[in-house]
């Protein structure tokens, strides 16, 4: 995901590179005169071991990835009919883009988009917002225990997202919660679970999760900043928020560019979270509520394979798109900041 | 205090400006008392929001169920660390332990074989000159952009026809490839390998071959172990794959088997204390274990991140 951004930069490197595995070929009298005619059988040996090497890959990468999609554009392209009045079992016929449109029709289905239209909305700001602002601050000159700070922010990414959804919904659990206890005791009260606080709960979750691990890729990208350029910046005058926020971020664009991009591709899948809400009874999670959901649950409840691969390819359709438009607008963001 | 003030003032407001040095410091002290206070402040509460959960965690891991409920979240009750250990451990004869195994072999094993592989891919990207390697490449770079639930459905029922679902090759399968992990070995490559190391032992006679395996493999370590703790880590998290592809409790991972729990503590509260110990002995040793790697993963963020 990184790469479209990281491949022009990191090109240089790796044609200069190939210029010396050449040389051999180039000068070979002077070393190894008893192998003059080694240059070609040396490059039909690198060959078949580079061959040899990424076998392996391609050849689970045909099996666990291609396939699969290629079998997910065939299913989508056929429906299930039972026939007769549903006692003869049921055929498979060709139903075109039948999928694609039923899926379209589907009133959960677009509801599941508007879900995460809405969740994105909260959540990616919070989230680089957030990672940002704490990536800014541990890089500040006045910051202390700088490594603590670090891994405390990073501990959650070790927790699994599993344990990691179960333990804050046990916090959201009233009973057993001390944060519902805290806001108790100050007198107020408050319900995870209702439906208008309930996206806001599971937007905590997520940003709970990934906000260390964003704030470490920051934090890595801010250590990058050449020292001078903010060297200069404060000789002008320039504060420490206004050196943050005008020479260190658009510094880091390509960092911040990945990230959010990570961060879409990554909601746009969302299911533990709110799979695990539903299952708490958060009224307005329905088992439908994000897309994948959505694709779980007509692919093995309603036993819909075309419909569910259909929805599938349209979700990561969603994705490629969602990758060219961020890419897009970081690189002009980019090219405006440079 | 007053030599920690004196320090940091010359620090971020550099003497290079030597016209309002006279009002400057007498302006920027109590200044950066403030802002240091403020940094310092926003990163501990940032901190507690992170540790908060975790160390709910460990208080109710102590508990017993009645205390679970009845004493504050933050405080003990009887100590019951160790019953709740026991019952973990040995509930349904001792299930949990099982998922325990099932889950270091998928992650362990899985991402072992799967890092080497994606290794000897980026290596060979980086190293060698073959037909059509870029296209290749731009393969494996499609591939970081397929989101793996949009994926599942299909290879389950691929699976199905193949006769591995509910066995452990449906989630070692596809743990084995990682399209992201190539992209980083490759990454990884031209930073530790130099090519000079390559033509030297070639000089000296050593086939390619040997030569990943005994010279290049090793320079690697460092970029091996980064891309095996983020398959590690994808493995491990991987609960989508999980409740696809397996029916079978025996073969759950400690995520699948959790949220099995999980879902029927409402009806009957007292596995409660068996979700929240079996958690905390599922987290603990990853925390250990990310505590003391962190060199590792910090240098693939980094490799990934900038550029």
């Amino acid at each position: 995901m990184a790469l479209p951004l990281a491949r022009p930069t990191r090109r240089p490197p790796s044609a200069k590179s190939r210029r010396p595995s050449a040389r051999p070929s180039a000068r070979p009298p002077a070393r190894r005169p008893a192998r003059s005619p080694s240059a070609s059988r040396l490059r039909r040996s690198q060959r078949r071991t580079a061959a040899l090497l990424i076998t392996p890959f391609f050849v689970l990468f045909a099996v666990v990835m291609a396939a699969p999609i290629g079998y997910a554009v065939w299913m989508s392209l056929f429906q299930e009919r039972s026939s007769g009045l549903g006692f003869g079992g049921t055929e498979q016929v060709f139903a075109g883009f039948g999928n694609y449109t039923k899926a379209l029709a589907d009133a959960g289905f677009r509801a599941s988009f508007a879900h995460i239209a809405l969740y994105c909305a909260l959540y990616i700001p919070v989230m680089i917002g957030g990672s940002l602002a704490l990536a800014l601050l541990v890089d500040s000159a006045l910051a202390r225990a700088k490594r603590f700070f670090q891994l405390a922010l990073f501990l959650p990414h070790a927790i699994p997202g599993l344990i990691a959804s179960i333990i804050w919904i046990y916090l959201y659990t009233p009973g057993l919660s001390p944060v519902l206890e805290w806001i108790g005791a100050f007198g107020g009260s408050w319900d995870f679970y209702r439906n208008d606080h309930v996206l806001a709960s599971l937007v905590n979750l997520s940003a709970w999760q990934w906000m260390g691990y964003n704030m470490v890729i920051f934090y890595a990208a801010l250590q990058a900043v050449p020292r001078e350029v903010i060297e200069a910046a404060v000789v002008d005058g320039a504060g420490a928020l206004r050196t943050a926020l005008q020479i260190k971020v658009p510094m880091i664009a390509s960092a911040i560019v990945m990230t959010v991009l990570f961060t879409c591709v990554g909601a746009i899948q969302i299911f533990t979270e709110p799979k695990l809400l539903n299952q708490r009874g958060a009224p307005s999670i329905d088992t439908e509520w994000s897309p994948t959901l959505f694709i779980w649950k007509a692919g093995f409840v309603r036993h819909d394979y075309g419909l569910a691969a259909a929805a599938s390819l349209m979700l990561a359709a969603l994705g490629v798109v969602l990758s060219y438009l961020v890419t897009r607008l970081g690189n002009r963001w980019k090219a405006a900041t440079s | 205090m007053s030599t920690l003030t004196h320090d940091t003032a010359p620090a971020t407001q550099p003497s290079a400006s030597p016209r309002p040095a006279t009002t400057a410091p007498r302006r920027t002290t109590p200044n950066a008392l403030l802002s240091k206070g403020a940094v310092n402040g926003l990163l501990i509460i940032a901190a507690g929001y992170t540790l908060l959960p975790v160390t709910w965690l460990l208080f109710a891991a102590t508990k017993n169920h009645r205390d679970l409920f009845a004493t504050s979240g933050f405080a003990f009750g009887d100590f019951n660390l160790l019953a709740n250990l026991r019952h973990v451990l040995t509930f349904n004869d001792g299930i949990y332990l099982r998922w325990f195994g099932n889950s270091v072999l998928y992650s362990v094993v899985g991402s072992a074989a799967s890092t080497l592989i994606c290794v000897a891919t980026g290596y060979a990207f980086d190293k060698y000159d073959f037909h059509g390697k870029e296209k290749l490449f731009g393969l494996v770079l499609g591939g970081v952009l397929v989101p793996t639930t949009v994926i599942q459905l299909p290879m389950y029922l691929l699976a199905t026809k193949a006769g591995i679902v509910n066995t452990y090759w449906a989630l070692l399968l596809p743990a084995l490839v990682n399209p992201f992990g190539v992209y980083l070995a490759r990454v990884f490559s031209e930073g530790y390998v130099p090519n000079e190391v390559l033509e030297a032992a070639r000089v000296d006679g050593a086939g390619e071959l040997r030569t990943f395996a005994r010279v290049s493999l090793p320079m690697l370590a460092p970029g091996f172990m980064t891309i095996f703790l983020f398959s590690f880590t994808a493995s491990w998290n991987n609960f989508f794959g999980a409740l696809v592809m397996l029916n079978d409790e025996q073969l759950y991972p400690v995520n699948l088997g959790l949220f099995m729990w999980n879902s029927v503590t409402q009806q009957q509260p007292e596995f409660y204390s068996l979700v929240i110990t079996g958690s905390l002995v599922a987290v603990v040793p990853l925390v250990v274990a990310f505590v003391c790697l962190q060199r590792f993963w910090r240098s693939g963020l980094t490799a990934g991140a900038v550029k």
